[in-house]
């Protein structure tokens, strides 16, 4: 029987009531007293400089109360990347400073080099385009390679290459990872683009600033995924307000899937603005905005090299990436192609030898960051496609070389060439799962019953493990990171008994307010509706990490936890004396505290009430009060793995994919809540198969996004995709953390997109057009067609 | 979006008085001039709706074909033309979502003329007749090239007739984005032939692909056109298909049109 409540039950999700009835309060529905509005003034050119900014017609229009320009922050500190990386040679990347708004150039389409506020968003908007600018035009650097080869254009003037880093990972294996290539019986080379992807959260960044020149306090309500981290920037690296004054607050968000972790330049924007003018600032992205300037996701171009045995044993794997990092280092830019991309390149397998090299590079594009799976994605889609392809090479079956490539489950823990410590798995269970739920057996008379319509069937496969919850902090300092990676929780036990949780971790849409209320009823023995859980503010919460890296339940998740032993423990002792025993015989069991072998006992609800009037309570030794803090670091990632099929049909005439089935089989270790579990795998699935067949953000030579609406840029809608089989019962419970969980949230979007490539090239070397061996994403049709037509 | 005034004349000759004013755009569905001003990428000084004139609106037949008001939403010709013309209400019940077939209309989607737009494939293949406040317009004097028509300044569509063919189906493949036609094709067979228009692929908007037309007048079948090719001249290329992808669409998707009539 399904629990109906606490840990495993399928609880609704609470805070869907508010959603689905217009009742959420995001930033944008926030109206203040007084509050005035901003509008940015974006380049139109990819690369430009600037000559001059006459600010004065602007200044003069009726309802204009200031404009800004980057002459106005010139003086204060840039957004820096949050992790360090050294290159090969052990020199130290290129940190170009990020501005609040672009002085001296412009760098990308959608660069804001002004800022108006005025009475309206109209007036705002006319007074921008009413701004006299004189730029130079510069010629726009697009392409990676050429930006790397030519010397002369650069964007940051200082950095001649335009590289960011050239990392290697790991350097010392790089010789012995060589030499098994020229001695292995078979070389497997492809060369691949993991497509650049545009987030889209349904809710655009918003943010308003509010200065108190009373107090001399600020306040900051922002679309973040992470506020204390926000408040951290803002405070000690941008705007130097000491971090005690500034308030961050993140309401209800609407999606961030990595672009809302960062801190934009609009942020501290609308802070300085609230400054000056004494009223508060509000400003709303419009679609186009967050096309141009939300923080893009992958946009790699890898050459990947797999050396095996003529039986299929992989022997050694080695990578060149060349990963776009756009104008600016966007906050997490620096550590995505480098430890959430390269650390993975083991994936599942044993892999004696591996070797990968990142050289990261400056366009006049958007900021490339984190975008849901962030890395792991990309490390994914090279090593399925490369076995993929070696497989067809060797006439090798897939499922086969997969199973003799296996870590297998007696092998745990495993330390792997790119230094992951894998605690624990069972990839042969998830891969027998999938077979026997995505019925390859009948995929024969499937196909067949395609081929009668015209129509190519195929079926591809992935076998994924990816890293979450990234930590410890003490590694991830020594590998370049400038902040930690616990998080935190308070557990405030009310005098009446219900309960209030302050979370590090943030919602924005997740469902932690259902899954963390689950696991405190389940826990203390009470009902969920007796839990509430805070989050997003930081003058409530304790200093956390928030949301991002599918971190929420192991890491903040693990720490509450802590935090509710702390509570039980404290119950225990005040019981104890309430009971007249020693603490050392009370035990604590479906909400109720009692003396061992007697029927004695108090309620959670009596010893919350005593602690809080502490008429009988043991003062001298106890402070009175119920409330707990845990800040929790964990020791090492989580490692969610799974295997994935996909099955696809071809019409050869149009090229026109369609999605014949899908099938999930998830390891997340133990699992809270398996309605929110498959719901995540959907969306992640559902994101994944965008990328695969629909999404391709796309500049020209120009520097001009050419997929800048949702006229040009397809997100997938419910018809292209088909209904999920999703199974989560393969469970290796996570061994360091004290709920045995691992992430979920990132999944889906990483195993998914090589299973719909592989089977669309087993589609068409099934159906005779042997010479296709590799498509890039987005799989259109006209590329299809054009494939099949070559 | 700036400022402007706004005018809803109830006859056709307020109308036509309104939008003799300076600056004045007809304004029907607003499904491509609304985003465009809010985008603040057009500026009419005062938009005159066309959406309050009584014989500007509905589905009836008439002697020359079905008549469609100008001012009919995509919705109701998908539900009135269903039994007289099926193919069609089809068509109009493809276009967008349900927010554009509640709002859209025929004649806005044809005095704007959008490369990729369904209703001047239907238009152009059936040989209908453009009924605006001054003339009638044959279907094929209509289309004068991408977003530009024969319609004069000042003059508005107030009905369209479409003869009705014995066999007729609009087969459409989607810009998976936008989802306008990446190349959609409209086959028609009258008793005095067959029509064949073509929407999505070319650089000049619609067009009749006359080969297809003779081929399928002797012989209405897909196999009839199995040895024309298409030339990928003048077809649109885009991130979402080349020119060589779009000329090969129009003939699989004509064979498909026909196969469907």
């Amino acid at each position: 029987m399904p629990k109906d409540s606490g840990i495993g039950a399928s609880s609704k999700r609470r805070e869907d009531v508010r959603f689905l009835t217009g009742r959420g309060r995001y930033t944008a529905d926030i109206q203040l007293h007084g509050q005035t509005y901003a509008a940015f003034a974006r380049s139109t050119y990819a690369h430009a400089r600037i000559v001059s900014i006459d600010t004065s017609a602007a200044e003069a229009m009726e309802g204009v109360l200031a404009v800004f320009t980057g002459a106005d922050f010139a003086a204060v500190g840039g957004n820096p990347a949050g992790w360090l990386i050294q290159s090969r040679n052990g020199e130290a990347m290129k940190e170009p400073k990020r501005p609040v708004l672009a002085h001296g150039k412009v760098r990308h389409v959608g660069d804001a080099y002004a800022a108006v506020i005025a009475e309206t968003v109209e007036i705002a908007r006319s007074a921008v385009e009413a701004l006299d600018v004189v730029f130079e035009e510069l010629p726009a650097i697009v392409d990676m390679a050429a930006a790397v080869a030519d010397s002369t254009n650069r964007v940051h003037d200082e950095i001649a290459d335009n590289i960011c880093y050239d990392w290697g990972w790991i350097e010392d294996n790089r010789a012995a990872v060589d030499a098994a290539f020229k001695s292995a019986p078979h070389v497997t080379s492809l060369k691949l683009i993991n497509n650049r992807l545009v987030p889209n959260a349904m809710e655009p960044r918003a943010s308003i600033g509010v200065y108190d020149p009373g107090t001399e306090d600020y306040k900051l309500y922002t679309t973040s995924q992470n506020p204390h981290l926000t408040r951290l920037l803002v405070a000690a690296f941008v705007m130097g307000i000491p971090e005690h004054k500034l308030n961050v607050i993140a309401p209800d968000v609407g999606g961030g899937f990595g672009s809302k972790i960062y801190h934009y330049g609009e942020e501290a924007l609308v802070l300085a603005a609230s400054r000056r003018i004494g009223r508060p600032v509000k400003w709303v992205a419009d679609r186009s905005e967050a096309f141009l300037t939300d923080a893009h996701g992958r946009d790699h171009v890898t050459t990947i090299e797999l050396a095996s045995d003529k039986q299929g044993n992989f022997l050694a794997l080695r990578t060149e990436t060349l990963a776009n990092v756009g104008a600016y280092l966007s906050n997490f830019a620096t550590v995505t192609p480098t430890f959430l991309h390269g650390t993975l390149m083991a994936g599942p397998y044993k892999t004696p030898l591996v070797y990968v090299n990142v050289k990261t590079v400056f366009t006049n594009t958007a900021p490339v960051d984190a975008y849901r799976g962030a890395g792991r994605p990309e490390a994914t889609y090279s090593i399925e496609r490369v076995v993929d392809k070696m497989c067809r090479e060797l006439g090798l079956d897939p499922v086969a070389v997969r199973r003799q490539n296996f870590i297998q489950p007696d092998q745990f823990p495993y330390t792997t060439p790119v230094a992951l410590v894998y605690d624990t798995g069972n990839y042969q269970a998830t891969l027998d799962k999938v077979i026997d739920l995505g019925d390859f057996a009948g995929f024969e008379s499937r196909r067949a019953k395609s081929a009668k319509a015209g129509k190519l069937r195929g079926l591809g496969l992935s076998t994924w493990i990816e890293a979450c919850g990234i930590a410890p902090s003490a590694l991830v300092g020594a590998l370049g990171a400038r902040v930690g990676l616990y998080d935190a929780a308070t557990v405030r036990v009310n005098p009446t008994g219900n309960i209030s949780v302050m979370v590090g971790a943030h919602s924005h849409g997740q469902g932690h307010e259902t899954v963390f209320a689950q696991i405190v009823a389940d826990k203390l023995g009470i009902p969920e509706a007796n839990v509430d859980i805070v989050h997003g503010d930081t003058s409530k919460i304790p200093f956390g990490m928030g949301s991002y890296g599918s971190r929420s339940l192991a890491v903040c998740g693990s720490a509450m936890d802590r935090a509710l032993d702390k509570v039980i423990a404290k119950g225990k002792k005040i019981a104890a004396h309430m009971l007249e025993a020693s603490e050392g015989d009370i035990v604590f069991e479906d909400g109720k505290f009692s003396v061992t072998g007697t029927d004695k006992a108090k309620t959670f609800g009596e010893i919350a009430f005593s602690a809080y009037v502490p008429h009988n309570y043991p003062l001298e030794t106890l402070e009175p009060g119920l409330e707990e803090t845990a800040f929790y670091d964990p020791a090492n990632f989580t490692y969610p793995a799974g295997a994935y099929a996909c099955e696809v049909e071809v019409d050869p005439d149009t090229g026109r994919v369609e999605i014949a089935s899908f099938t999930c089989a998830d390891d997340f270790g133990n699992v809270m809540n398996p309605m929110i579990v498959e719901g995540q795998v959907h969306g992640g699935v559902a994101q994944g198969i965008g990328q695969a067949l629909l999404e391709g953000c796309t500049y020209d030579d120009n520097g001009q996004l050419l997929s800048g609406s949702y006229m040009d840029y397809t997100m997938p809608r419910a018809d292209d995709l088909p209904m999920y089989t999703v199974d989560h019962s393969c469970i290796t419970p996570c061994t360091h953390n004290p709920l045995g969980v691992k992430g979920c949230g990132e999944a889906g979007a990483i195993g998914s997109p090589p299973a719909v490539v592989n089977a669309v090239i087993d589609a068409l070397q099934r159906g005779g057009h042997t010479r296709v061996t590799h498509i890039d994403m987005p799989l259109t049709p006209s590329r299809v067609w054009a494939a099949i037509n070559a | 979006m700036y400022e402007f005034d706004f005018a809803k004349p109830a006859s056709i000759a307020d109308a036509a008085k309104a939008l003799a004013a300076d600056g004045a755009q007809a304004l029907s569905g607003g499904q491509t001039l609304i985003p465009t001003m809010k985008a603040r990428l057009a500026s009419p000084s005062v938009l005159v709706s066309l959406t309050g004139i009584p014989e500007m609106k509905g589905v009836c037949m008439a002697d020359d074909g079905l008549s469609v008001g100008a001012a009919t939403i995509h919705a109701t010709v998908a539900i009135e033309a269903a039994k007289t013309y099926p193919a069609l209400a089809r068509l109009a019940g493809g276009i967008g979502d349900p927010a554009v077939r509640n709002r859209g209309t025929l004649g806005g989607s044809l005095a704007n003329n959008d490369p990729s737009a369904c209703y001047p494939a239907a238009v152009l293949g059936s040989g209908a007749t453009v009924h605006t406040n001054k003339r009638k317009i044959k279907a094929d004097d209509y289309f004068k090239g991408m977003f530009t028509t024969a319609l004069d300044d000042g003059e508005f569509i107030i009905s369209v007739t479409f003869p009705v063919p014995q066999k007729a189906a609009y087969v459409k493949f989607d810009q998976p984005a936008s989802r306008f036609a990446l190349t959609a094709v409209f086959v028609a067979k009258y008793a005095g032939g067959v029509r064949v228009a073509v929407t999505g692929a070319a650089e000049n908007g619609v067009f009749r692909w006359a080969e297809a037309e003779k081929a399928l007048a002797d012989n209405f079948s897909a196999s009839a056109i199995a040895g024309l090719n298409v030339p990928s001249k003048g077809m649109i290329g885009d991130l979402h298909g080349t020119p060589a992808y779009r000329a090969n669409l129009v003939k699989v998707l004509t064979g498909r049109a026909v196969s469907a009539a």
